[in-house]
């Protein structure tokens, strides 16, 4: 049906101030991001705010000097925190919201009261979730209290212990078998579901993987001298923080989810004579698994931005409880280096749309199917 | 993902009547267990901010206090109260421009489909899930080029900008429920572009902008990193008031949790009284409809 061509110029008219504002607010700014960390704006802090900076075009210098100067451990370590957090923090949200959400639809008295108490931090600012869970943490305070835990074993945001330490230098190699495994899998989730070509390019790349760990792998080396990072201790009270936030979340997203199950489908599984058991397993969890990939994908980039949290609880020069969003921050505004700050963000880009560019291609994908 | 729009507000109870067995008895344990979790740490919110200074210490940590001690609020309102007006002034002027934008290209792109329409909305979208790091560089440049850095204005224009996306997003699904036979039925009285949004989808939008102007206006008020940025003292917000008031070393702790629960109470005042709205709002950001 055709309309009137005014009409559809008017459309574009309304769209079009929004679409500029993104174009410049997001793209452009990214493109610029970009281009600032290839240059060596404020790596001479004189320079960084002169009315006529000098201001050279270095390459990637400055990326290769994060994942490999002896200056940049921080940033290395950050990298490594932000992995570990991303986990614990996605477990969490995912265990508790789940385990919340089964509960509520098992219809409790007084529903509505108790998903008011498991979602009302999802109001608050993650600045005064941090200064509640800062005053909770203090090794004389709330929690070690509450617990009867001993305030100097438990030192919470204040430990400077790290545990699961790795060489830094031996990156490449885990990344590489973590990465062929991962292949593998495919591979035999396609083998059984008799996808030829999908088989074979996972158990190639997969077997290449693995040749390069075994044969070069062990002797690539990134820096000079073994650099151990591992999981700090001193998260793990920001993680708690965090999923006592976020929590709710996943378990609106369960729970909406549960609710969309048809009762005929329960009723079905219990007269083929499943148990309570056997329908969660075979019924229940499975219709969950698009929600739970959905809440993961949300959760993660939540995650890998996580600033204000950190910033709230241990403050900005914390280096124990560092995430790169955070480094960024003190990178450029502190100290004024802003290439090696832009250098930072983009490499956070680049974390951030490995997670969200598929994410939002598949979303359109099946809409398109759709329509 | 499109089956789940079902808020969980909307309770549709279809199972059986419940009776009181072993397992209703430890779902309840479950659920007291989980509210303790939540709860715990407001209950220590609440008690300590009414404490006197020489009140907080070791032994009665989690007692309540002897006499209430309304001097922390007045004493912490003094250190953020002109913050919290900032704050107030900054949601609600960025959520109306920013609610009023997503309004008409919400209707612009579900009602007037054209070509690439999908694909825009897909580039439009991915501003919302950026990490702000990676402009706040260009940014800041920017905005201090226009001469509005530590200006409340800069930081409207930011939020404006970057909440396009959501509030686009939350308008286009809820119009894309709006059938299109009534707009038709409009075309075919002779109603344009305008006409149709003023007769037709105006009208109807009111639960729309409820959930849209909900989620941007808490959103907005809790921002952290743009007010950190772009602001200097005068036009701090609330949230950045409230961690230099809490990051200090020597701190007093009833003056930072009175300080939390000021800056707290405002959204979550609005959750409480709008709560299903809220979580449409929340669900929205994760499920495209």
């Amino acid at each position: 049906m055709k309309r009137l061509s005014t009409d559809r110029l008017w459309a574009m008219a309304v769209l079009a101030p929004s679409i500029i504002l993104l174009a410049v607010f997001v793209y452009g700014f990214i493109f610029r991001t970009a281009y600032t960390s290839l240059t060596d704006w404020g790596n001479d802090p004189a320079q960084a705010f002169s009315l006529t900076p000098i201001i050279r075009f270095i390459g990637l210098q400055n990326y290769h000097d994060l994942f490999t100067s002896g200056l940049n451990t921080r940033f290395r370590q950050d990298l490594v925190s932000t992995l570990f957090f991303t986990i614990f923090f996605i477990a969490g949200c995912l265990g508790l919201g789940l385990a919340m959400a089964l509960l509520l639809d098992r219809n409790p008295k007084a529903e509505g009261l108790w998903r008011t108490i498991f979602l009302f931090p999802m109001s608050l600012s993650f600045i005064v979730t941090g200064t509640i869970w800062r005053w909770m943490l203090q090794p004389q305070g709330g929690l070690n209290q509450l617990l009867h835990l001993n305030p100097a074993s438990n030192g919470w945001l204040t430990s400077r212990d790290s545990v699961w330490s790795f060489d830094w230098n031996k990156l490449p190699l885990i990344t590489a078998v973590l990465v062929a495994l991962a292949l593998l899998w495919v591979g035999w989730q396609a083998l059984r579901s008799a996808q030829r070509t999908r088989m074979g390019v996972a158990f190639g790349c997969a077997a290449l993987l693995l040749l390069w760990a075994l044969v070069i792998g062990p002797n690539v080396k990134l820096l000079p001298a073994p650099e151990l990072h591992g999981f700090n201790i001193a998260f793990i009270g920001i993680i708690i923080a965090a999923i006592w936030q976020m929590s709710g979340y996943t378990m609106a997203l369960y729970l909406a989810g549960l609710r969309g199950i048809p009762e005929e489908l329960r009723e079905a599984a219990r007269v083929d004579g499943a148990n309570e058991w056997n329908t969660y397993r075979h019924v229940i969890f499975p219709l969950l698994a698009p929600i739970t990939l959905s809440a993961m994908i949300i959760l993660g980039h939540i995650s890998l931005k996580i600033f204000d949290l950190v910033f709230a609880m241990t403050g900005p020069d914390n280096g124990p409880t560092d995430v790169p969003a955070l480094l960024m921050y003190i990178t450029s505004f502190r100290q004024n280096a802003l290439a090696v700050g832009a250098a930072i963000g983009t490499v956070l880009l680049l974390l951030v749309a490995i997670i969200i560019v598929p994410y939002l291609a598949s979303q359109f994908r099946s809409q398109e199917g759709h329509a | 993902m499109t089956s789940t729009p079902l808020s969980p507000t909307s309770v549709s109870s279809v199972h059986k009547s419940p009776r009181f067995t072993l397992t209703r008895g430890l779902m309840y344990l479950g659920l007291i267990v989980a509210a303790l979790f939540f709860l715990l740490p407001i209950y220590l919110l609440i008690v300590t901010a009414f404490k006197t200074p020489d009140a907080i210490n070791l032994a009665t940590t989690w007692q309540l206090p002897k006499f209430l001690n309304w001097a922390s609020f007045s004493d912490a309102w003094a250190k953020v109260g002109g913050n919290m007006l900032n704050s107030l002034f900054l949601a609600v002027v960025a959520t109306a421009i920013s609610a009023m934008l997503g309004s008409l290209n919400g209707y612009a792109l579900s009602k007037w489909k054209f070509r690439g329409a999908n694909t825009l909305f897909a580039l439009m979208l991915f501003g919302m899930f950026i990490p702000y790091q990676s402009v706040l560089i260009p940014l800041f440049q920017f905005i201090k080029s226009l001469g509005l850095y530590g200006n409340i204005w800069g930081l409207i224009l930011a939020h404006v900008v970057y909440g396009i996306p959501i509030t686009t997003l939350i308008f286009r699904n809820f119009y894309a429920d709006v059938p299109d036979a009534l707009v038709e039925a409009a075309t075919i009285d002779g109603a344009g572009f305008w006409g149709i949004y003023a007769k037709v989808i105006f009208p109807i939008s009111i639960p729309g902008f409820v959930v849209v102007i909900i989620w941007q206006f808490t959103q907005v008020w809790n921002e952290f990193l743009f007010a950190a940025t772009l602001t200097s003292s005068g036009s701090q917000p609330v949230t950045y008031a409230l961690s230099q008031l809490a990051g200090g070393q020597a701190v007093s702790w009833n003056l930072p949790m009175a300080g939390a629960i000021l800056a707290a109470i405002p959204t979550l005042l609005v959750y409480i009284v709008l709560g299903r709205y809220f979580v449409r709002g929340l669900l929205a950001g994760s499920v495209k409809g």
